[in-house]
């Protein structure tokens, strides 16, 4: 186990450059660069800009250059540490970057622990009481949550508490933290507005697991071993936890390493709708600009969280399952 | 005669199917002396598990017990009625494992895979502490520890130290047959109910798992229910013989009246079946005529009476013949015994 | 009936047993009632997608910002105790602050609503030119006012939009998943069949693209779209986009199959026939799974129209003048807007509506074709 998880560790670097080559052709794919989009936005807002001013910038950016030398360039930035410069914002990108992804973090931890707070109990239920009448109300909740995009969600919430409440629950801060150094009201700030963005990104999330749990349970709760666990004179609910539940979550574990990721991938969307101060709507305007060094940055983090990930739920399903830990010694 | 350790009266299990109503145990009665083995034997189907189970009250739904009693004797005052006790309560719970113990059938699958072999027996330990101990200092992990190496050894598993953390799935199906039979054995029940033990094992390791499940009775005097469709087995450990079919108690007896004089039709089938080595070699193993009827479409009286040779036309169709003595210690439901009662009352 | 028919009727029993796999399925699924009534729902959808415009009634594109933000039209369909479907009117009264049209619902005059009425020109199929409408308002002065879902801030009426964008947002799912299946199939087959090099490739290249964060890429992938492509392309575009990253899934599923498929008996019976590869492949290994890709398949579209809406939502999937259902939830991006005109989340609940009836027909077709899985 140890040995693949080494292997893994050391699969990273190459995996990353793939995933680099990849991100760059991608973000360079756009017809056209940063400055065409620039004169574009500049011109529909009036002004203008000189032929020779735009040719200055472009070789000061670098942009006139062949696509590897750019490429090359901003793999040895990387490889030094730096992310590079936002050419919309004029900024380094690490800066731009650095409070947005902790946000972004957050806010997929939160969600992930609602998720599984929720979802592991409500299955457990359902599968000792399946077609119980709140099993059947969980089955309902779960189909329409699987169902909702959870952007249709958040756009319903806000809407509800905008017409209903006269209350604006865009945001991730009071509008006096927004621009405030870290402190700890300002952390106090953040949880109580980080619960509901963090709510609607798990709900579908969380349908899913319920569903998955109680179909998991229901399959263990019939195996040899529960009997035996019963006849042994364990009370119901400790033998459930102990044994089935236990296994059943196994192969959940499992999935911990896409459904991470898939948070941070689709806080991006909810993030937009609900503005909030994370790295989606950053990489969202970045790739309608073209801003090509900062969306390609962030691609490329988003693709790091989503190998760790993965690396993360394999060490926990080894971690959970001797079956497995055993077998590559 | 002694009070019964167990009495098994008139006992009715029924499933609850989407597609109907499966009688898996339909009347069935008998009695387990303390100290005494006690064989049940029957086709696969024919409700033996079932009526395991029943005892425990570990039938899985949509299985319900709709009739009759179990009435156990605790060490002191008077019989429980275990059939009223709450599947869920804790008086169930005191007696499953600590006063009634159950060995499995599929020592493979009995164990849970994810927990070392030694941690489900301690738990066990733990759980009935205050039944196989009722006073002195709170069991400790060291202890519980040492008290399960001591059960592993005598109950034949070498190095007993290295296999208690061992995982079932990395020990062989005598192994954890034996590892099974220590749990059963852990808080000294007074009755063992072992379902099909030998089962899922080859030939040798089964002799050997009989030869220690009858040395360990003779030790400790537990009685011990031995659920198996094997004659032979029953014929090495039992002294006493239930034979089922379809959910109804065919005949009983002790084991030599039950192979030397059978009474029963059925019985006697099941034993005409047997290989023997006596007979001439190249004849055909006489099998009983037909096959067993779906759960579902079981005949209306006596349920053995469309492959019955013997059967009274008009009569075993109608109605099911009820448990009557036929000799010392035998009983049979079978109207060729009292033909008084196939007789429209 | 055939002549070879048996003269004595089938027991029910006896029935089960000649039943061609695809009839046990039938009746299985039949069981599933939610299953069942999905399955109808989606049906309708795929008839509204073949001929949005019989069920408009208005052109979709048509603007009138005097006509910005109607309310619905509740339609009555019993006029007292007779059977004759009305829509109350709408009156309008110029704000004289914000100098904007605001339009009430008006109880008290009825306009009745009329089947098969003439409106505005199209083709039928794309073919048969017409005028026919399902529905329509049927005024003694001719100016139509049937907006059954209200209209949006340029007065477009959103019934006939949201009926053009169920045809672009249910074709983009299906498309995208037939895709998805093609290349799975096709992939996971050479990749299970053949093993080997070809299966290490492939394998390595479907875990690659399972690491990759799948929104943040498609969003890359549908920007880097260039803005002059027509609706035509763009829609293929997003199409193969969606289905780049689905095939994974089905692709090692397949890859499963074969595998195990291989090993068996009746492959190696039909190879000792002499039948040839191509042969053995679709006549005796495909179809022991194809029930089971279905069902997979109709699972995987409702992820596909989830996806097709968020990236028309963010305004880098389908892009106007195309509809889609994505496309007419952008006009409620802003809350102001939505508290003055809620009916604008009204695509929603129909996107919610279709991916609930995909979601309950596949696990209806999964637990049909092979009920001993669960």
């Amino acid at each position: 186990m140890t040995r693949y998880v080494l292997k893994r560790l050391l699969l990273l670097p190459a995996l990353l450059f793939l995933f680099s080559v990849t991100v760059f052709a991608i973000v360079q794919a756009p017809p056209g660069d940063f400055l065409t989009t620039y004169v574009a936005t500049l011109a529909s807002s009036g002004s203008s800009i000189s032929a020779e001013q735009v040719e200055a910038l472009r070789r000061e950016y670098g942009l006139d250059r062949p696509i590897w030398v750019q490429y090359l360039k901003w793999m040895g930035n990387l490889a030094r540490g730096h992310l590079g410069l936002s050419l919309e914002y004029q900024r380094p990108n690490a800066e731009l970057i650095g409070e947005r992804l902790l946000l972004t973090i957050v806010l997929a931890l939160l969600s992930f622990v609602f998720t599984w707070a929720v979802a592991i109990p409500a299955g457990i239920y359902s599968a000792m009481h399946p077609r119980s009448p709140i099993d059947y109300v969980l089955t309902v909740v779960n189909y329409v949550g699987v169902a909702t995009p959870n952007f249709m969600l958040a756009l319903v919430l806000m809407w509800g508490a905008f017409a209903y409440l006269g209350m604006s629950v865009t945001g991730l801060f009071s509008p006096d933290f927004v621009e405030a150094p870290w402190s700890l009201a300002r952390v106090v700030d953040l949880l109580k507005h980080v619960w509901l963005p963090a709510v609607v990104l798990g709900v579908a999330g969380t349908a899913r697991l319920t569903r998955v749990m109680r179909a998991n349970l229901l399959d263990e709760l019939n195996k040899p071993y529960v009997t035996t666990a019963r006849a042994k004179g364990l009370s119901e609910w400790r033998l459930v936890v102990r044994y089935p539940a236990r296994l059943a979550l196994n192969p959940l574990v499992s999935t911990i390493g896409w459904y991470l990721p898939a948070l941070f991938s689709g806080s991006l969307i909810v993030a937009t709708v609900m503005n909030l101060p994370n790295i989606g709507p950053l990489l969202l305007r970045a790739l309608i600009n073209q801003d090509m060094y900062l969306a390609g940055s962030i691609l490329l983090i988003y693709c790091f969280l989503t190998i760790v990930g993965t690396l993360i739920s394999d060490i926990l399903l080894a971690w959970l399952d001797p079956r497995i830990r055993f077998e590559e010694g | 005669m002694t009070t019964p350790l167990l009495r098994v009266e008139d006992l009715r299990v029924h499933f609850f199917l989407d597609e109907g109503l499966v009688r898996a145990v339909d009347g069935v009665s008998f009695d387990v002396h303390p100290g005494q083995v006690v064989g049940i034997v029957g086709e696969s189907g024919c409700g033996k598990s079932v009526t395991m189970k029943a005892i425990l009250q570990i039938v899985e739904p949509p299985g319900r017990i709709v009739g009759g009693r179990i009435l156990f004797q605790p060490d002191s005052g008077a019989a429980v009625d275990l059939t009223r006790l709450s599947p869920k309560g804790p008086a169930l719970r005191a007696i499953r494992g600590a006063e009634i113990a159950l060995i499995p059938q599929e020592p493979m699958a009995a164990f849970s895979p994810v927990h070392s072999v030694g941690e489900q027996i301690i738990e066990a330990l733990k759980l009935h502490e205050r039944q196989w101990r009722p006073s002195g200092p709170r069991l400790s992990r060291a202890e519980a520890r040492s008290m399960t190496v001591d059960l592993f050894r005598s109950v034949g598993i070498s190095m007993p130290e290295e296999r208690i953390d061992a995982y079932s799935w990395q020990l062989s199906g005598g192994l954890r047959q034996r590892a099974m039979i220590a749990m059963a054995l852990s808080c000294r029940p007074r009755l063992l109910i072992a379902d099909e033990p030998t089962t899922a094992i080859d030939v040798t390791t089964q002799a050997q798992i009989l030869n220690l499940l009858r040395d360990l009775q003779r030790r400790h005097g537990t009685a011990i229910v031995f659920i198996t469709h094997d004659l032979g087995v029953i014929a090495q450990m039992a002294r006493y013989v239930v034979v089922m079919y379809l959910g109804r108690v065919m005949e009983q007896g002790a084991v030599e009246e039950i192979f030397h004089a059978p009474k029963h039709p059925y019985t006697r089938a099941l034993l005409r079946s047997i290989p023997s080595v006596n007979v001439a070699p190249r004849t055909l193993l006489p099998t009983i005529a037909g096959s067993i009827p779906h759960p579902l479409g079981r005949p209306r009286g006596c349920p053995f009476h469309p492959r019955c040779p013997d059967a009274i036309p008009g009569v075993c169709a109608e109605r099911a013949p009820a448990l009557r003595p036929v000799g010392s210690t035998q009983l049979a439901s079978c109207f060729l015994y009292h033909r008084d009662e196939a007789v429209e009352p | 009936m055939s002549v070879l028919a048996p003269a004595v009727p089938l027991t029910a029993e006896e029935r089960v047993s000649v039943a061609s796999s695809w009839r046990l399925i039938w009746w299985r699924f039949r069981k599933h009632r939610l299953a069942l009534a999905s399955a109808l729902v989606l049906i309708v959808l795929y008839v509204v997608v073949l001929c949005p415009d019989f069920f408009s009634t208005q052109d979709p594109e048509a603007t009138d910002a005097r006509l910005a933000f109607i309310p619905i039209q509740r339609l009555h369909v019993f006029d007292g105790f007779r059977p004759s479907p009305w829509v109350p009117d709408v009156a309008g009264r110029r704000n004289p602050t914000t100098l904007r049209m605001e339009w009430r619902v008006d109880e008290s005059r009825r306009i009745p609503v009329r089947f098969f009425v003439t409106g505005y020109p199209y083709r039928l199929l794309g073919v048969v030119p017409t005028r026919i409408h399902l529905v329509g308002a049927a005024t003694r002065d001719g100016r139509e006012r049937l907006y059954l879902l209200g209209t949006d801030r340029l007065g477009r009426d959103q019934w006939s939009r949201l009926v053009h964008g169920t045809r672009t947002s249910m074709t983009i799912g299906l498309t995208a998943v037939t895709f998805s299946v093609v290349l799975g199939v096709l992939l996971g087959g050479i990749s299970g069949y053949y093993g080997g090099p070809a299966d290490a490739v492939i394998q390595r290249l479907i875990e690659l693209l399972q690491s990759l964060p799948t929104i943040p890429i498609w969003l890359a992938l549908t920007a880097a779209l260039p803005r002059d492509w027509s609706p035509q392309q763009v829609f293929f575009a997003i199409t193969v986009i969606l289905s780049l990253v689905g095939w994974t899934t089905l692709g090692r599923e397949v890859r499963g199959r074969f595998l195990t498929l291989r090993e068996e008996d009746f492959v190696l019976a039909a190879e000792l026939a002499g039948a040839s590869q191509g042969r053995i492949i679709v006549r005796h290994m495909v179809p022991t799974f194809l029930s089971h890709i279905i069902a997979t398949s109709t699972l995987a579209i409702p992820a596909m129209i989830i996806n097709e809406t968020s990236l028309s939502f963010l305004g880098l999937g389908i892009r106007p003048p195309a509809i889609s259902w994505g496309v007419l939830l952008q006009e409620a991006q802003n809350i102001q807007t939505v508290a003055l005109a809620p009916w604008l989340l009204v695509p929603g609940a129909v996107v919610i509506v279709s991916v609930l009836a995909f979601n309950l027909v596949g696990d209806g077709l999964r637990d049909a074709a092979d009920p001993y899985s669960q």
